[in-house]
């Protein structure tokens, strides 16, 4: 006898525990094999795009913080420094230091959270994630003395920050930066080596990079193909080229790659961070800026290298007080056109993790 | 020894203590109330031993606001639970539905008949009794099969089918590396063996225990071979459509299957109720919780392994293991029944270390891969 089996569709999410906030897959299943996927989103589509046509430039500040909402400083800088670029502001030197201080203490935050949702979906039972989430709540104390947020910070402005870091500032982040290579070794010494770890992940999701370029993926995603492509250094932007970092990349393009990139890419934000606090100026945090910014007509782009990639903001004036359009790059979107490639004939519980290898943000993605 | 009660062979009283009352029917209720007790007060130890195990494993604190250290925490689960609403999905086979969780839970409770909790002290002292501890215990899956169906959803199908997956190939290796056990103890009732165990047979059968260890956690979808309710994938596995009290009879089945293991490897391999000064229950209970922490150890440890990795490790790493395991203790019995034990300790474990290192070598090499 001869037992003919059927595919059959299952919907992972929008309300599931692993989509990372809410995503739909649209998965046709043949046994526990993935046939055919159909990602599914626009769940949490705010209108953020068209709402920063109706607000003045600086009232988009906090629309921005809630784009990638695990790295709402990038955000924030990225979005000021297309404004400075469209309206010729300088920023000065304490100012972009402290910027990159910030932007890359954001970065290990947010790689924290995504390392452990990555092992929350690999099904390590929380503790990784609640691990990670013991040293990014250090981070976010740091910034709650910047600006008494701990999640959308609205802190940047343009031509610097909205107020200078306190004193007990440095002391904290001094603290900080001793503890936590300890930790980042901690954690490879728990999951880098694990067996089931490297049974699960390697070579599962394996994305080219020849396939990564063509998509345009960027971040962790695009490194872990191998390709050693970082705004940070292929554009400098701020003051990142004082400063001496790797660009750690994968070799083979796995989930196993993406996540060790983010944890060595910790490692270099801690030694931009320290060569950053070691050469931090004094002077203004701020230049001087009216209080409602009117462009002049034009048109302006910047990029940085957010948490989860190539981050830009494009930005149209027609020299009044909000912007005639303004658009998002959003990295966790582009990256995520890839994910169809990379599900079929893999397994569920592999498509779930290679979903969490992303490392995507539905706050960006839907915007 | 059996003497016969109507036509029922129960077990002989003179070896109860002499405090036991006498008589099959007084023996029958006195024992169910007793296992009723021990499995019910342990399950709920359990639930809070785990949560608060979880809790100081992962710096976070676990409950502890309902009574002193959150020790009424299963209590107050156990009256949430109780008033919930119970949802059943409107395309589900309702009597299957409903039927489910009670036939899962049966045998839970049913292994405890022939785990002595004292010498002699046990419901049924069976000739058989790890045969019918090993028969018993794959009933549940009936009732987990029958709830991924019921249900009417494909997640719980999912998690059912992978359930029957994994008790099939796993009971094959645990019965094995049961048998090892059965060979030095030279009989099959729950008392013998725990009479047999001068010292415990962990120490003459380490490969053994590490089977039936893995093999059980596997049985009873403990972490890292949770894949039947894998949360972060198929949501909640076969309980996905439960609610209410049919649910709480799932949370129980888990727990009281994790007991029942616990027990069947405390009782089988770390010496049962056998242990100096203090009382025999006392010895089995600690011997149970020292089981249950390995467990939610491996729990907050270990990340989830795959299907085709789970189907790979029963049959490639666990099944030839407990064959070599299995022909070595035959061996060692007929060859040298009179060796010493402390030349055999060190043998034997020399011999799991090497075999275990040898079959993970293997197993890199290829040899894990399967196609499922």
């Amino acid at each position: 006898m001869t037992l003919k089996t059927e595919p059959f569709v299952v919907n992972i999410g929008p309300q599931h525990p692993s989509t990372h906030g809410v995503f739909r897959l649209r998965t046709t299943l043949d046994g526990e094999v993935i046939v055919d996927v159909e990602p599914i989103f626009g769940y949490l589509h705010r209108g953020i795009e068209k709402l920063a046509e109706e607000r003045t430039y600086g009232g988009i500040i906090p629309l921005t913080d809630r784009l990638d909402y695990l790295a709402s400083m990038s955000n924030n800088m990225g979005y000021c420094m297309a404004v400075e670029k469209l309206a010729g502001i300088e920023v000065p030197e304490r100012a972009e230091y402290l910027r990159v201080i910030l932007a890359e203490l954001q970065r290990i935050a947010s790689h924290l959270i995504g390392v452990g949702a990555f092992f929350n979906d690999l099904g390590a039972m929380m503790t990784p994630i609640v691990y990670m989430i013991r040293e990014r709540e250090k981070i976010v104390d740091l910034f709650e003395m910047l600006c008494g947020q701990r999640l959308t910070y609205n802190f940047m402005r343009f031509g610097g920050l909205s107020q200078d870091i306190p004193e007990e500032f440095l002391p904290a982040l001094r603290k900080f930066l001793d503890q936590m290579p300890r930790f980042i070794d901690e954690y490879d010494q728990l999951l880098m080596d694990n067996e089931i770890v490297l049974a699960r992940s390697k070579d599962v999701g394996v994305l080219p990079a020849e396939t990564a370029i063509n998509i345009s993926a960027s971040g962790p995603v695009l490194r872990g193909s191998g390709v050693k492509w970082d705004i940070r250094k292929a554009d400098p932007y701020s003051v990142y080229d004082r400063f001496e970092f790797d660009i750690p990349t994968g070799t083979a393009g796995d989930a196993y790659d993406r996540y060790r990139v983010k944890v060595e890419e910790m490692r270099q934000s801690l030694r931009i961070i320290e060569q950053a606090v070691a050469q931090l100026p004094g002077g203004p945090f701020r230049s001087k800026v009216p209080f409602l910014v009117r462009p002049p007509v034009g048109e302006a782009y910047a990029h940085i290298e957010s948490a989860r990639g190539d981050l830009g903001f494009y930005l149209v004036s027609d020299n009044s007080i909000a912007p005639y359009r303004f658009h998002v790059r959003a990295p966790s979107l582009i990256n995520l056109t890839a994910l169809r490639e990379m599900l079929i004939g893999w397994k569920v519980a592999d498509a779930i993790i290679i979903f969490g290898s992303i490392d995507i943000v539905m706050g960006e993605v839907d915007r | 020894m059996n003497i016969v009660y109507h036509g029922i062979a129960v077990p002989d009283m003179k070896q109860l203590p002499p405090d036991w009352p006498g008589g099959f029917f007084w023996h029958w209720l006195v024992f169910t109330v007793i296992i009723f007790t021990f499995v019910f007060t342990l399950v709920m130890a359990f639930t809070w031993v785990e949560r608060r195990g979880l809790g100081r494993m992962q710096s976070r604190l676990g409950p502890n606001r309902a009574g002193p250290f959150g020790i009424l925490q299963p209590v107050a689960d156990a009256i949430k639970v109780l008033l919930k609403e119970d949802i059943v999905p409107s395309r589900s086979d309702r009597i299957v539905h409903w039927l489910a969780p009670v036939v899962a839970f049966f045998p839970a409770l049913l292994i405890f008949a022939v785990v002595p909790f004292q010498n002699g002290a046990l419901l049924a002292d069976l000739d058989i009794g790890i045969l019918y501890v090993v028969a018993i215990s794959s009933v549940s899956t009936v009732g987990i099969f029958m709830a991924g169906w019921g249900s009417s959803n494909k997640f719980s199908l999912l998690g059912a089918m992978r359930n029957v997956a994994a008790v099939v190939s796993y009971e094959m290796p645990l019965v094995l590396a049961v048998i090892g056990v059965v060979l030095i103890a030279g009989s099959l009732s729950m008392n013998q063996i725990v009479l047999a165990q001068d010292i415990p047979l962990i120490l003459l059968q380490p490969l053994g225990f590490l089977i039936v260890f893995i093999a059980g956690c596997a049985e009873i979808n403990r972490s890292p071979f949770d894949l039947m309710e894998a949360d972060s994938e198929i949501v909640a596995g076969f309980h996905t459509e439960y609610s209410g009290m049919k649910f709480a009879m799932f949370y129980l089945v888990e727990y009281a299957e994790a007991l029942a293991l616990s027990a069947i490897i405390a009782t089988l391999f770390l010496g049962g109720w056998r242990g100096p000064v203090l009382p025999p229950w006392l010895w089995l209970v600690i011997k149970v919780f020292a089981v249950f922490f390995l467990m939610v150890w491996t729990r907050t440890t270990l990340p989830r392994i795959r299907i085709d990795q789970l189907m790979a490790l029963a049959w490639k790493f666990l099944f030839p293991l407990a064959l070599i395991n299995l022909a070595i203790t035959g061996l060692q019995v007929v060859a040298w029944p009179d060796a010493l034990p402390w030349t055999m300790i060190i043998v034997n474990f020399a011999i799991a270390a090497v075999l275990i290192v040898l079959w993970s070598r293997l197993f890199k090499v290829g040899w894990g891969r399967v196609e499922v």
